[in-house]
């Protein structure tokens, strides 16, 4: 029998997480004492606790050197660590939830929804994802997914009286319970193979060499298709656009930010450490995904009329351009290249996409509408809106000098490096998308631009909340950014260095 | 190269960009104000400009001047690399100079609906795109200034445009996406397929240094697919037969602004990116599509001027005519001799001068009459002499009358394609000089249909009397006109442009001198 020996815990490095725990446990103390009035005061403090926790973050990253083991003793080393990789996703994360927190303030406020709830859920969730930056273990790859994907259910089903809304939470729980158990399935699989839940351990396991048994097979497609339900990958994105249109707005963006990117990082960490070396399974799998969630959720986003389904369809597709990159990993040395696409894309998609989501809202506190339809003549009577939506729009476009070229970029470039015909083929068919999702896009910005204001519509000057400027401010000025000195960008990417890969 | 002045450059290509900030305070109402800032910043850049011409060492004019070379994205090795040589020189200046004189022209001549403080930024915007492409001296940095004009163009076209502006403006849009989408691949395949066969694989980066020392290296068979993504690309924007279509609805609709921009600069980024990219660093594939450049170029030219004489549109005819004249363009780059290289590079400047002229006098014809259609119209001389004299004289200057701007663009082109370079005409590889013959002589007759639909269009619009339905609009007893002859604004606007054409036309030297030292150094890639 072996004793037990309690781990050694790396407080500093588990810092960020306890944090974020403690701020949960604040923040329902606060809701329960403050009165009613003036629960608004729980969206400030669930700001605070995330740039709270974004200080150890910073602290562990400017102390760098080597990788952190978080829980370091017998056996147990190596499963939940803090590596460039975490840290920079960390970061991501916890930047991401707090514009999630100021595009809720006023929409959570004024829809007389529970506030203190709300700000607890999306905490929790926001700490799954953080877990998910470090985990290296099957067990806590898994807790961390679900740990970020209950509370986001129950946000995505918040406006209680709305019928699309229960749908939303309804089918999202649904599929994503159904997806769960999928790859859980896989996982168990892994472990039967490897003997061991810890990643690196079962990398080793599955080998290029010798005949590739079923249950490999099985056990690596499992996996995959758990997670690209996450992630919203056709066939397994049903979901999604039904989920992003009931949902609250501010939920639909952290959904389709925050949320996605949590399900590539796991899928990222799966494929670069648990099974590197299974490419003659994962490469047709993840290459024939690909190319379907580009081109289905182009197609489909060209014939929305409401501007939060067409985002939902555009995300599908912008999450086709990461698994593209994602696909072609591991071939002729393209894993440096491809991982830091992934990370470089997922980072300008938060941006672009959350400041996107934020003209919605802007624009939907006066239209109360989210059909494109409603956006005419925008211009004529909120400008600066327009002008940043048009910003953002072109940025999910790909066109220069806004960040989302270097993001396409990286990707082609992750494909191209890969090279023979699957790389080749996958980047035509990516530079076809590219221009498909400009079609509606553009509808977008000529709706704005050119068409007349519709009837009837109050065109007086539109007053944007103070915490909206600010989410503005933020994701706008990081998109212009990325675009022009793509630089910054680069170097944080080319620092994730993701322990443990790159050895196969 | 010189590395004098390393700043010039960027001044110059970043200017107009302090003016859009300072623009971004003025009200919108206070439009005499946004008008003056967008202007005096024009003018200011154009400044620049003309310090550059003193400056330039044209002694040496097949170097690069005013090099510099800075980090940039580091991680995928991209630099922030500029420089100016006599290939750049004339279309780095003809862009500052035509914003400046569109500005003057929108001084009164803001299209509808108004709003003169976002048009003058987009005319800013446009401009940093424009003359960063020039510059530019890394294959992502000309990517990016390259994409930098679309989405102003769009808006010029989709906002301020005619009435079927919004289909326009998005065929524009989807037809330069797509190509750009096929030549970022190209780009990338290039850079990593160098990078794989060099000898100092991590000294690679995306200057053009680079890809010049490197790039002809690469095996002729992935050399002529790399190619044939970036011709998808500069092909839709110069426009190539048959990715014209897109054109011809642009220029329409477009506000006689953006129609101008549109013919005098944008254009060209497409028949520049051949000349400095595709030719030279790939030299190898280079002699393969030559010949099927020429073929398409040659279609465009009798296409384009068939295409003229079926409109009955002013302005869709001055569009397809564009076409016919771009065919010229490619016709001399497909000889790839120094002659041929030389007329297309004069070729290009000639056309931004003239037919951004016509798109001028089609826009003034537009606000007098109230319609293009050429049937419509007629009596101009009588009625707006000078107008009508400044559209003769255009016309002249369009179909290559000699001693006029753009006689030197095709006489040289139809010269050069009757003797292409030699490693077209060697018969080991294939010898196409039949070929290029007969293209020569089916091009000849092009000159001739463009003589015929101008002078056509000539004939019917300014000969004879006015006809009836503006008869009453002209001079009346009271002085009063609403179809007025041109006015101060517009001569100050044309002038430069008038002179332009003439000078040009009479002393040609002065643009092959500073050109004929930078393109045989390009040229000498294609051996002797």
């Amino acid at each position: 029998m072996i004793a037990f020996s309690a781990p050694i815990v790396d407080y500093h490095a588990l810092a960020p997480e306890l944090v974020l725990a403690a701020g949960i446990c604040l923040v329902l103390l606060v809701d329960l004492f403050v009165p009613a009035h003036r629960r608004w005061i729980t969206g400030t403090i669930s700001g605070l606790v995330l740039l709270g926790a974004l200080l150890p973050v910073v602290t562990l990253a400017v102390l760098g050197g080597d990788v952190r083991d978080v829980l370091s003793g017998d056996g147990i080393s190596g499963r939940y660590v803090v590596d460039n990789f975490a840290l920079v996703l960390k970061a991501l994360f916890l930047l991401s939830g707090y514009v999630v927190v100021l595009l809720s303030t006023n929409e959570i406020e004024d829809g007389g929804y529970y506030q203190g709830e709300y700000y607890v859920l999306l905490l929790s969730s926001v700490l799954g994802m953080v877990m998910m930056a470090s985990s290296r273990d099957l067990v806590s790859v898994f807790v961390a997914l679900e740990f970020l994907s209950i509370p986001a259910y129950m946000m995505a089903a918040w406006k209680k009286r709305d019928r699309k809304s229960n749908e939303a939470g309804v089918k999202y729980y649904l599929l994503g319970v159904f997806a769960s158990a999928v790859m859980l399935y896989g996982m168990s699989l892994l472990y039967g193979i490897a003997g061991s839940t810890k990643l690196s351990v079962i990398g080793e396991k599955i080998t290029l060499s010798g005949p590739r048994t079923g249950i490999e097979v099985i056990a690596v497609v499992f996996v995959i298709v758990g997670f690209s339900f996450k992630v919203s990958a056709v066939p397994f994105h049903t979901w999604a656009p039904d989920t992003y249109e009931g949902a609250p707005t501010p939920v639909t963006a952290f959904l389709s930010v925050a949320s996605k990117a949590a399900g590539f990082v796991g899928l990222m960490i799966m494929v670069y450490l648990a099974f590197p070396l299974a490419r003659d399974v994962y490469r047709p799998f993840l290459w024939v995904l690909a190319a379907l969630t580009m081109t289905v959720g182009n197609l489909v986003a060209l014939k929305q009329k409401n501007l939060v389904r067409m985002l939902a369809y555009s995300s599908v597709s912008q999450g086709g351009f990461i698994l593209m990159a994602l696909a072609m990993a591991f071939t002729n040395g393209s894993e440096e290249s491809s991982l830091r696409a992934i990370i470089v894309y997922l980072i300008i998609y938060a941006a672009t996409n959350l400041g996107a989501f934020a003209v919605v809202i802007a624009v939907a506190r006066r239209t109360k509408s989210a059909e494109i339809s409603s956006y005419g003549g925008l211009f004529n009577y909120a400008p600066g809106l327009t002008v940043m939506m048009t910003l953002f729009l072109a940025s999910l476009a790909g066109i220069p000098p806004l960040g989302g070229w270097y993001a396409k970029f990286g990707a082609f470039r992750a494909a191209v490096d890969a090279g023979g015909g699957w790389g080749y083929t996958i980047a035509i068919v990516g530079a076809a998308n590219a221009v498909v999702a400009t079609a509606y896009y553009i509808t977008v910005m000529r709706e704005m631009w050119m068409k007349p204001v519709p009837e009837g519509a109050d065109t007086s000057a539109v007053k944007v909340p103070a915490s909206l400027v600010a989410a503005l401010t933020i994701t706008g000025l990081a998109t212009l950014a990325f675009g022009v000195v793509p630089g910054i960008i680069a170097k944080v990417g080319s620092l994730t260095d993701l322990t443990g890969a790159f050895h196969g | 190269m010189i590395q004098e002045q390393q700043w010039l450059l960027s001044l110059g290509t970043f200017l107009p960009l302090a003016g859009v900030l300072v623009m971004l305070f003025i009200p919108k109402k206070d439009e005499a104000m946004a008008k003056g800032v967008a202007l005096l910043t024009a003018v200011a850049t154009l400044g620049v400009g003309i310090y550059t011409l003193v400056k330039f060492d044209y002694g040496q004019s097949q170097k690069l001047q005013f090099f510099t070379t800075n980090k940039w994205i580091s991680p995928i090795k991209a630099t922030y690399t500029i420089g100016l040589d006599g290939i750049s020189l004339p279309l780095y200046i003809l862009s500052m100079v035509i914003t400046v004189l569109v500005m003057v022209y929108s001084w009164n001549h803001v299209p509808n609906p108004g709003n003169a403080k976002a048009f003058f930024i987009l005319m800013l915007v446009l401009q940093v795109g424009m003359a960063g492409t020039f510059v530019a001296q890394d294959l992502i940095l000309f990517f990016v200034f390259f994409e930098l004009v679309l989405l102003p163009m769009y808006f010029m076209i989709g906002v301020w445009g005619g009435e079927n502006r919004q289909y326009a403006s998005l065929k524009f849009f989807l037809y330069t996406m797509f190509g750009s989408a096929l030549m970022l691949v190209a780009f990338i395949a290039m850079f990593i397929v160098t990078k794989n066969h060099a000898t100092n694989p991590d000294a690679a980066n995306f200057s053009f240094q680079w890809f010049h020392a490197n790039a002809p290296g690469i095996a002729r068979n992935t050399a002529i697919w790399i190619f044939g993504g970036m011709f998808v690309g500069f092909a839709v924007k110069v426009p190539m037969f048959p990715f014209h279509t897109w054109l011809p609805d642009a220029h329409t609709q477009a506000p006689t602004q953006g129609s101008v921009i549109l013919a005098a600069i944008l254009l060209k980024l497409g028949t520049y990116g051949f000349v400095r990219i595709a030719l030279p660093f790939l030299p190898q594939a280079a002699k393969t599509w030559a010949p099927i450049i020429a073929v398409l170029a040659v279609i465009g030219i009798i296409y384009g001027a068939l295409g003229c004489l079926a409109q009955t549109d002013m302005k869709r005819l001055i569009a397809f005519s564009s076409v016919a004249h771009m065919g010229f363009v490619m016709l001399g780059i497909s000889t790839l001799t120094p002659l041929g290289i030389n007329a297309a590079l004069f070729g290009m400047v000639a056309h931004g001068l003239i037919t951004g002229m016509l798109f001028f006098v089609a826009g003034s014809v537009k606000e007098r009459y109230h319609t293009l259609e050429i049937k419509r119209l007629s009596g101009m001389l009588k009625q707006v002499p000078h107008l009508g004299w400044i559209l003769g004289f255009c016309a002249m200057a369009s179909l290559g009358l000699p001693g006029l701007a753009g006689f030197w663009g095709e006489f040289p082109a139809l010269l050069a394609s009757w003797s292409p370079a030699t490693i077209l005409t060697d018969s080991a590889m294939g010898n196409h000089e039949l070929l290029y013959r007969v293209l020569t002589v089916i091009s000849a007759f092009g000159t001739v249909l463009a003589a015929g639909y101008l002078l056509w269009l000539y004939q019917r619009t300014a000969f004879g009397e006015p006809s009836e339905e503006f008869a009453a609009h002209g001079h009346d007893d009271h002085g009063h006109s609403d179809i007025h002859d041109v006015n101060v604004f517009e001569w100050i606007a044309w002038t430069p442009l008038l002179i332009g054409i003439v000078v040009l036309g009479v002393v040609p030297s002065l643009m092959f001198k500073v050109m004929d030292p930078a393109v045989q150094q390009l040229t000498s890639v294609f051996g002797k």
